[in-house]
């Protein structure tokens, strides 16, 4: 399986007008992440290490996060692992995403991308009972999923 | 459930029982390029994963989408999109002048 299917991954591009070096300290600052993330970690970000956290996202308040740390390099990428999805649930069994933050000048700004990769080898039969709260109004479903198999 | 779609047959499959609606296994072996044995094997992988199902057994049996779940498995790929749209605006607001 070396084909990237559209349901593997999520990608995010946008213009932060910020300078790099702010942009970094925000991401890579375990701090400073957990501010604008909502949560709170009890470590700082170092390669190789794992950090436990708390959500402080209202509603979900007080539920364990666990974040693997992969690979720091200096106001250019940072990437780590984590259980995706509703962190009511218990994933700590299954397979981890991986998380990656790249940074790049875009003028004075920054140009931020996060990738979310690696949902293909979750057992999303399990994610999709923890969103089953909001089922309803699926009628028109099966267009998206022409697409989406279409692109694969 | 994602990972019975990372197979470019089983994703053939769920193209076909999509865009043509149930289909026997005999149909879907026409011009897939593999066996109805393999079709057979994949259809009861995705029968599994809760993607697709038997709805007529018998001599000749037909399958059909199980789309409640593939719609909310995309579903929960757009949720967590979502959190991250939300997080990049706090971010931007933390970070921007």
């Amino acid at each position: 399986m070396t084909a990237t299917t559209v349901t593997d991954r999520i990608e995010k591009t946008v213009i932060v007008k910020a300078p790099r070096s702010r942009v970094w300290q925000a991401i890579s600052d375990a701090k400073q992440f957990g501010q604008w993330f909502k949560v709170q970690l009890d470590g700082e970000f170092k390669a190789g290490t794992t950090i436990n956290g708390t959500i402080t996202y209202p509603g979900y308040e007080g539920l364990k996060l666990e974040i693997v740390v992969e690979r720091i390099e200096p106001e250019r990428f940072f990437s780590y692992r984590w259980h995706p999805g509703d962190p009511k649930a218990d994933y700590s069994a299954e397979p981890m995403t991986l998380v990656e933050f790249t940074l790049e000048d875009a003028g004075a700004h920054t140009r931020l991308t996060i990738v979310e990769s690696g949902f293909d080898r979750i057992p999303l039969a399990r994610r999709a009972e923890a969103f089953r709260m909001n089922e309803g109004g699926w009628t028109e479903q099966v267009e998206h999923i022409q697409r989406y198999v279409a692109k694969s | 459930m994602f990972a019975a779609l990372g197979d470019e047959t089983r994703l053939q499959i769920v193209a076909r029982l999509c865009a043509e609606g149930p289909l026997s296994i005999t149909r879907l072996s026409e011009g897939a390029g593999v066996t109805r044995q393999a079709i057979t094997k994949h259809l009861n992988a995705l029968s599994a994963a809760g993607l697709a199902k038997n709805v007529k057994s018998g001599r000749e049996q037909i399958w059909e989408l199980e789309t409640r779940r593939l719609e909310m498995a995309r579903r929960c790929l757009d949720r967590i999109s979502d959190q991250w749209d939300v997080a990049i605006d706090r971010l931007k607001a933390m970070v921007e002048d």
